[in-house]
């Protein structure tokens, strides 16, 4: 009698391993079940969600070509085209520079850029590396010497085979990514009496 | 006169007994296992309009997550890339790649690619990625290791239970504002009192009310 129950109660604590044994979070096709569906969907779009109304799919909508809305008209030219009033490039960026600026635009840098400009600005990027059109190298006279507006415009418009970044990254943190890559190119050329006296000798 | 009922029907009150307490811890063990939504929505992994793979992007690429999902520090929501940013590469990359048809198709048309989502919070639930980036909570605290996942799969229940939990107590999940989309940053052991330094110096004190989610 004792050894049935016995055989009873293992099978007991069995039964309830194997069943919480390991179901939970095993990767499946089948979609959340919603025990209790409350209003977890609502007739409402939410952003980027599908819609059936308009044919191409999207509930969203382009805003109609030419519209400007309120207080995003741009006129400052300076800073969202990095452009003087004649039309030439600026050569000095147009926002106060500051630590914390120049670290956004490592940031930003590193985030947007590096993958085909590589941290360095080289321009041996990783996405060069898996056959992307190889960008010039930042280290060269000729982009040093260029205007701050110029690299601006390269950001916002792209040039030859990089696309445009003016979705992704916004004109105040362009002009951060600009203020950035000066900074590189002075560290990648840079001598020994860039140097502070007292560091000099650390590196001798 | 013989007895009515034999001997063994004195046990009867106590197998009922038995027997009610098994059921009902058995019902009781049944939903919760298998109610709670580490069944019901972990593990979600649906299968995708285009093979992506996060893996090889965010993992062996090392391309940061808001390459992609750009508005995410300034969203609510973690914008699904638009087919432009896929094509920032793949107009010269993988140019006669198969699977890359779906996105040269929805390039050409205009039509967007319908991915299936796959964290999906109530509609009467109103998330907030900025404001949780802003606090330093990192990607991999609700989504998991992305960059180690060929198709992405839900991780976390996402339900309030486990949103609160952290909301409780989010000393654990907070980290330096540049660590926020490094998937493989690991607590210091200071963590605690760099978690309540961050939390005076920036005034994160997470909502408990029902009107910090829901409206």
């Amino acid at each position: 009698m004792t050894g049935r129950r016995v055989v009873f109660y293992l099978c007991l604590v069995c039964t309830a391993v194997i069943a919480t044994g390991c179901f939970r979070g095993l990767p499946t096709d089948n979609p959340p079940i919603h025990v209790v569906p409350d209003m977890d969907h609502q007739p409402k779009y939410k952003p980027q969600e599908a819609g059936k109304f308009f044919p191409d799919g999207s509930a969203m909508r382009q805003p109609v070509p030419g519209t400007v809305a309120r207080g995003q008209l741009h006129d400052d030219k300076a800073f969202f085209q990095g452009r003087d009033d004649s039309g030439q490039f600026l050569q000095m960026t147009p926002v106060h520079i500051t630590s914390q600026l120049i670290e956004r635009g490592q940031e930003r840098f590193n985030i947007y850029c590096s993958p085909c400009h590589s941290r360095l600005g080289d321009g041996k990027g990783i996405m060069v590396q898996r056959g992307y059109t190889p960008p010039p190298t930042f280290h060269s006279d000729r982009l040093r010497q260029i205007a701050d507006g110029y690299i601006f415009d390269v950001i916002t418009n792209g040039i030859r085979t990089m696309p445009s970044y003016a979705d992704q990254v916004r004109p105040e943190d362009r002009w951060a990514i600009v203020v950035y890559i000066r900074a590189l190119q002075r560290s990648q050329n840079a001598g020994l009496e860039d140097m502070p006296e007292e560091l000099r000798s650390k590196i001798r | 006169m013989a007895q009515i009922f034999p001997v063994w029907t004195n046990k009867i009150p106590v197998y009922i007994a038995a027997g009610t307490i098994i059921l009902v811890l058995a019902i009781v063990g049944f939903f919760w296992y298998y109610g709670s939504p580490w069944y019901t929505d972990v593990g979600y992994r649906p299968a995708q309009p285009v093979r992506y793979s996060h893996k090889l992007h965010a993992g062996d690429l090392g391309i940061d997550c808001r390459y992609c999902h750009y508005d995410v520090e300034v969203s609510a929501v973690a914008n699904i890339p638009p087919t432009q940013i896929c094509m920032n590469c793949h107009k010269t990359i993988g140019t006669d790649n198969e699977r890359l048809l779906p996105v040269r198709e929805s390039w050409s048309s205009g039509v967007p690619i319908q991915w299936v989502r796959v964290h999906q919070l109530p509609d009467f639930a109103y998330f907030d990625h900025s404001a949780h980036l802003r606090a330093g909570v990192g990607c991999v605290s609700c989504h998991g290791n992305v960059a180690n996942m060929e198709i992405v799969e839900l991780k976390k229940p996402l339900s309030m239970g486990w949103c609160l939990d952290c909301h409780r107590n989010p000393d654990t999940q907070l980290r330096p504002r540049n660590e926020i989309t490094n998937m493989n940053w690991t607590p210091p052991a200071d963590q605690v009192q760099f978690a309540r330094k961050v939390r005076s110096e920036n005034n994160i004190a997470p909502p408990e009310d029902c009107s910090g989610c829901h409206r």
